[in-house]
């Protein structure tokens, strides 16, 4: 099954959460990639029937998800928030999903999913006794309790620790193998890349980028660093790297050079060596834009 | 109607805490009913106005308040109402489940203790028992479907729900001759005044405005949740 987005946005008062987005989620994997407040959860609640969207429309194989219940057929939604009913225990509220589901026989159903999520055994204590990561088993088997062909998770690794997180990634892994429509949103560019084939990246609202996983990651290592570079002679250093074709502008500031380099490979193996043959030391080397957040405004601006 | 989503509102509900809330009204109540039968002030007069002023005029807007927002608003509150909602189940449905929790949980514990405190003073007389029961009984409904649809339009359900139950229902309610037509608890007495005989209680309803007035409350409040429900959204923290 598809999800489609087309020239979705999304304000609050004079606000734009999500603008003018326009994408389709297919079976597999698909990663929702952004730093925080960038927008993922108001996508994913559009996607989820929990938020109309203020422009455009969101449709699962062609049916209107806002205001629709009968999408919940088909599609399992694993919210962000911990919260459940503490009072239940895990086996009881995973049943009620099966219940609420109107399936033949819950029971079956109920134990299929706490068995996916490897949580029997902690099945009969209530869900106030556990531990985040096991909460968030606990939802994630209550939304697959009707095999739902697509599943929707908000940040579905926060609060596990790293086998749970393991286990999880292999669980989703699967379902996508197994051709389930599977979205899942996250701020770590490492999680996604370990589960998600497809990804979508959400910066400030917009849709920066969209693609198979390495193709994201070439134009992310490719696109120009920022350096800052510490040496024993600044100057003598930027004359030497500024006469390279890797370098795209240097500068000289009082905590040093900074370099932008336009091709990477070829800086990081330039400036050892024209350092030397310029006879200058260099003491430090470190990049000045690595965070997420950098990558991620670089690809906006490069695809708006 | 749907049987899950009952047990669960009824757990959450009467589990722990907030049961003895529900509880402590209806004591107070029994309480007041056996001080004034030792005293001896247990008279026909005293009854009445025991059960308008404190089992129609406190316990019954309060009870109303913890029952009908306490159905509904916490779920809101932490985001456990998802569960609910992202199932196969009209959302319409969902709030009239809620809806006759509430009402049953508030027509519970206001009905049984309303009879049980006249009938403790003055039996049977003058019908002011079944009477204030019955008022206990369709006030108790009519409160359950407004603050559960207060529960549901605003995060403030138990404060504008308090607000309301004490100064609307209790000063303007009982003092301003042309409010009484809008408060629920005059609408209950007139109920009772209805039932019972008694010359100590008197009403300036019609009985025919007051029974409407209270299926139109609560049939209006209840379609309205329903609605609003469809249209809820997560607007997350981002």
């Amino acid at each position: 099954m598809n999800i489609e987005l087309a020239q979705v946005s999304r304000w609050y008062g004079n606000v734009v959460a999500v603008n003018d987005v326009t994408m389709t989620i297919g079976p597999g994997v698909t990663g929702l990639l952004g730093p925080n407040g960038a927008g993922k959860s108001t996508l994913l609640h559009m996607m989820a029937g929990f938020l109309a969207p203020s422009g455009g429309t969101v449709t699962l194989d062609g049916t209107r998800i806002w205001r629709n219940h009968e999408v919940y057929r088909s599609i399992g939604l694993v919210p962000e928030r911990e919260a459940v009913y503490g009072f239940l225990t895990g086996w009881q509220f995973v049943l009620s999903s099966a219940r609420l589901h109107r399936l033949p026989d819950p029971e079956d159903a109920a134990r299929k999913a706490l068995a996916l999520v490897e949580m029997e055994d902690a099945a009969d204590r209530r869900i106030e006794t556990y531990s985040k990561g096991m909460r968030q088993r606990m939802k994630v088997a209550a939304a697959l309790v009707h095999e739902p062909r697509v599943l929707l998770l908000d940040e579905p690794f926060n609060g596990m620790d790293p086998r749970q997180r393991m286990h999880m990634m292999d669980l989703i892994r699967a379902m996508g193998t197994a051709g389930k429509t599977i979205l899942f949103s996250s701020h770590i560019l490492e999680e996604v890349e370990r589960v998600a084939q497809h990804i979508e990246v959400l910066v400030a609202g917009r849709h920066a980028a969209s693609g198979d996983f390495r193709e994201i990651r070439r134009r992310m290592t490719d696109r120009p660093h920022l350096f800052r570079v510490r040496s024993s002679d600044d100057r003598r250093l930027a004359a030497a790297l500024i006469a390279d074709a890797s370098s795209g502008a240097v500068s000289l500031t009082e905590a040093g050079l900074e370099v932008r380099a336009v091709d990477f490979r070829r800086f990081t193996w330039l400036l050892p060596r024209v350092a030397r043959d310029a006879g200058v030391r260099v003491w430090q080397v470190s990049p000045a834009d690595e965070d997420l957040e950098s990558v991620f405004s670089y690809l906006i601006n490069r695809s708006g | 109607m749907n049987g899950v989503i009952a047990g669960i509102t009824y757990r959450a509900l009467l589990g722990r805490r907030r049961v003895w809330l529900l509880v402590l009204l209806p004591a107070v109540l029994l309480a007041l009913a056996v001080l004034l039968r030792v005293i001896g002030a247990d008279g026909e007069r005293a009854t009445v106005e025991l059960l308008r002023t404190f089992a129609i005029g406190v316990m019954l807007p309060l009870l109303g308040v913890i029952a009908g927002t306490g159905v509904i608003a916490p779920e809101i509150d932490d985001g456990t109402i998802v569960h609910l909602l992202s199932k196969p189940i009209s959302r319409p449905v969902i709030a009239q489940t809620k809806f006759l929790v509430a009402a049953s949980v508030v027509a519970a514990f206001a009905t049984v203790p309303t009879f049980a405190a006249a009938y403790l003073l003055i039996g049977l007389e003058a019908g002011v028992a079944s009477g204030f029961a019955l008022a206990a009984l369709v006030g108790g409904v009519a409160y359950a479907a407004v603050f559960m649809l207060l529960g549901v339009v605003t995060r403030h359900a138990v404060t504008i729900g308090i607000i309301y139950a004490v100064i609307w229902e209790g000063v303007v309610g009982n003092f301003v001759p042309g409010a009484r037509r809008y408060s629920v608890q005059q609408w209950a007495q007139t109920v009772a005044d209805q039932v019972s005989s008694s010359a100590f209680l008197t009403t300036d309803i019609g009985i025919g405005f007051a029974v409407s007035a209270l299926v139109v409350v609560s049939v209006g409040a209840v379609l309205w949740a329903g609605r609003r429900l469809r249209s809820f959204s997560l607007t997350g923290d981002e």
